[in-house]
């Protein structure tokens, strides 16, 4: 049994990277106060501008992923100037972000729909990948998966120990207090969407030029509602973050493996999971009223205009 | 960074004037997007405006697609009155599509004139229960529903899949995802020789009329804009906001539903994986367009099925990838709201502009309060 799940396991680990990025980019851009609903747009851009940078350059899946990361970060900004700097409606933004995003990475991708590249090597790490059982699950993973694991301590840090963090939250919590003393909001807004964007693009880089590699019209398949609805789930704290990509990346790679593990379901159906997954936690955390605030940011969603 | 500052009083002139700044803006991005695409920029809007509409055929077409869309907006509308933000109409009119499509298949080969009326209810049924799903998860879980909509749009999506390359297949076909091809009185009877345009659009023509006639004016639409406004005030006057949830995805449930039948009763003429082009997406952006406006929807909706045909001709005569049109799209929804912006606020003025003003009427310049400027378009 250990044989048949080291693999499934293994591959969770890589099927949660999209969902670990493109949700620590939303919870901190959450915890600033913004509610930026368009993850998914800003993941296709990241994994069309990912590919195409791969191919053209031919410089590889490193390149891609820088190119996929600030092509997210730039997208993030076509949100953020009516969002932020117009105080418009930030929900509708977001989908408006998405819409775009849908869009515009099917007109770009167009051009590359019969390529493929070779993808990324896995890197072992010496001596703990040859732990048993836990070596192959954890340690011989492609260099993104540790990438995204760093990502995931540094956010933590930054929000639980450093003056940055601190600043963060406190925009988040009461952008008023904070630009009375003197902080600036709109900067700080700005720099978290931006974070936001730029991780939810190397997301998507990451599935286009490491994962698949491939460029499939709208392969991010909702991956980018499903990070934010993750970041509800976490009860905007990193460490729930982590737990709820894993558990995700498991629900998604179950259903390649159904059938050696005995499951009988249409694959259709099983296709469903991680969606219906999603709508069960988003129940289970939301019905608990008093959990769901305890750390809600209380400006989330609301602009802020100085009088 | 802060461009804006709060006018004394929301501009009603800006309310209106928005859509055309957006659809404007759009047009100046265009231009530039051609230009940097290397093709004539008056070519691609002869071919993405006029060669479209520049015979009946086309026009005919035109209404093909806006009907749809008018419809369902019509639905979503009431919705996001109510400030219920329901985005996911995609898989209300694919559950919808489904459930009418099922009486077709279920009675293929029968000749009766109860079929299609029946398929219609199964449409509507279908749409509500998709959109009764997310208003139960929102009342009794509080879940929130922009994301449980959406969710919801892939399951829809995937149960279809799963229905027309298993149950419903036709098993005389081939082995696409398809369901046989409906017959004469599982469709709806084509009003102009010659073209597509069906007796469905009787049903969009219906839902305007009673929407912007009698609806509008009616006092569940008044419970509903107070219900999702100001949610207290609603309760101090004895609505209830459960109810305002329900009436809302109930209604835009059923208008999507409707519009599913339309579709595989209509153009599509089978169950199959393409039954939308993302109508209930696009249908976000007519709501909006229209400012949430019974009447209104019907332009924006015109609007929206010329940039889905201008978006095929651009496919056919400046070999331009189709998805042109969610790029326009998404644009389209940036500029508006980035429009909307100036009906409750205006630019800045430079701090010198501010204290000359001051000096004249030192009585004019009372902030409002941070706590009354948050607005939703």
């Amino acid at each position: 049994m250990i044989e048949l799940l080291i693999p499934v396991l293994a591959a969770t680990l890589g099927a949660a990277t999209p969902l670990l990025f493109a949700g620590l980019g939303e919870l901190v851009t959450e915890r600033s106060g913004v509610l930026n609903l368009g993850v998914e747009g800003m993941m296709l851009i990241g994994a069309i501008a990912g590919f195409a940078c791969a191919v053209d350059t031919g410089l590889g899946a490193w390149a891609g992923l820088a190119a996929g990361t600030l092509a997210g970060a730039a997208s993030a900004l076509l949100f953020a100037i009516p969002a932020l700097s117009l105080a418009a409606n930030q929900a509708a933004c977001g989908l408006a972000l998405t819409i775009f995003g849908v869009g515009l990475s099917a007109f770009i991708g167009q051009s590359y729909v019969s390529y493929s590249l070779p993808g990324m090597q896995p890197l072992p790490i010496p001596l703990l990948a040859q732990i048993p059982v836990l070596g192959p699950i954890f340690f011989q993973q492609s260099a993104v998966v540790y990438l995204s694991v760093i990502v995931f301590g540094v956010v933590w840090w930054v929000l639980a120990r450093t003056r940055l963090g601190l600043l963060l939250k406190a925009v988040g919590e009461s952008p008023e207090a904070a630009h009375a003393i003197g902080y600036p909001v709109l900067l700080v807004r700005y720099g978290a969407t931006l974070f936001g964007g730029a991780m939810a693009g190397l997301g998507g880089a990451y599935l286009s030029t490491v994962y698949t590699p491939l460029w499939v019209q709208n392969m991010v398949a909702g991956r980018g509602w499903i990070a934010i609805a993750l970041v509800v789930f976490a009860t905007w704290k990193p460490s729930r973050l982590l737990l709820g990509a894993y558990l995700f990346g498991g629900v998604t790679i179950l259903q390649f493996h159904a059938q050696t593990l005995g499951i009988k379901v249409p694959v259709q159906l099983l296709a469903a999971l991680p969606y219906v997954a999603t709508i069960v936690v988003l129940v289970l955390i939301s019905r608990d009223r008093r959990l769901l605030q305890l750390n809600l940011p209380a400006s989330l969603g609301k602009p802020f205009l100085p009088g | 960074m802060h461009l804006l500052e709060p006018r004394p009083q929301p501009s009603r002139r800006m309310r209106w004037l928005a859509p055309l700044i957006a659809v404007g803006l759009t047009l100046v991005t265009g231009t530039l997007l051609f230009l940097a695409l290397g093709k004539n920029p008056l070519q691609a809007f002869i071919v993405f405006f006029v060669q479209p509409l520049s015979s009946g055929y086309g026009w005919s077409e035109l209404l093909v697609k806006a009907s749809p869309l008018i419809l369902i907006a019509e639905g979503l509308a009431i919705g996001y009155r109510a400030r219920i933000y329901n985005i996911g109409a995609e898989g209300q009119l694919i559950m919808g599509a489904l459930c009418g499509g099922g009486v077709a298949v279920l009675t293929d080969g029968m000749n009766a004139h109860w079929i299609l009326p029946a398929m219609v209810v199964a449409g509507a049924l279908g749409g509500a229960i998709w959109g009764g799903l997310a208003a139960w998860l929102k009342t009794r879980f509080n879940a929130v529903e922009t994301l449980t909509t959406l969710m919801l749009a892939y399951i829809a999506n995937y149960i279809l899949s799963y229905m027309v390359s298993g149950p419903w297949r036709d098993p005389g076909g081939t082995n696409f995802p398809q369901s046989v091809m409906f017959g004469d009185s599982a469709l709806f009877t084509v009003l102009i020789e010659g073209s597509r345009v069906n007796a469905s659009v009787f049903i969009t023509a219906a839902v305007v009329l009673a929407f912007g006639l009698y609806f509008r004016n009616s006092f569940v639409a008044y419970q509903l804009e107070v219900g999702g406004q100001a949610p207290d005030a609603a309760r101090y006057a004895g609505f209830s906001a459960k109810a305002t949830v329900w009436i809302s995805f109930l209604l835009s449930g059923v208008t999507a539903g409707i519009a599913g039948v339309g579709e595989i009763a209509g153009p599509v003429g089978q169950l199959n994986l393409n039954i939308s082009p993302g109508y209930g997406y696009a249908a976000i952006i007519v709501a909006y367009l229209g400012r949430l406006n019974p009447f209104g929807i019907v332009w924006s909706g015109f609007l929206m099925a010329l940039l889905y045909l201008g978006g095929e001709a651009a496919q056919v005569s400046l070999q331009l990838p189709s998805a042109i049109t969610g790029l326009f799209q998404g644009m389209l929804l940036f500029f508006l709201l980035g429009a909307d912006a100036f009906i409750d606020n205006r630019l800045r003025r430079s701090k010198k502009a501010q204290a000359a003003k001051a000096a004249i009427q030192p009585t004019a310049a009372a902030p409002t309060s941070p706590a009354a400027l948050p607005h939703e378009s």
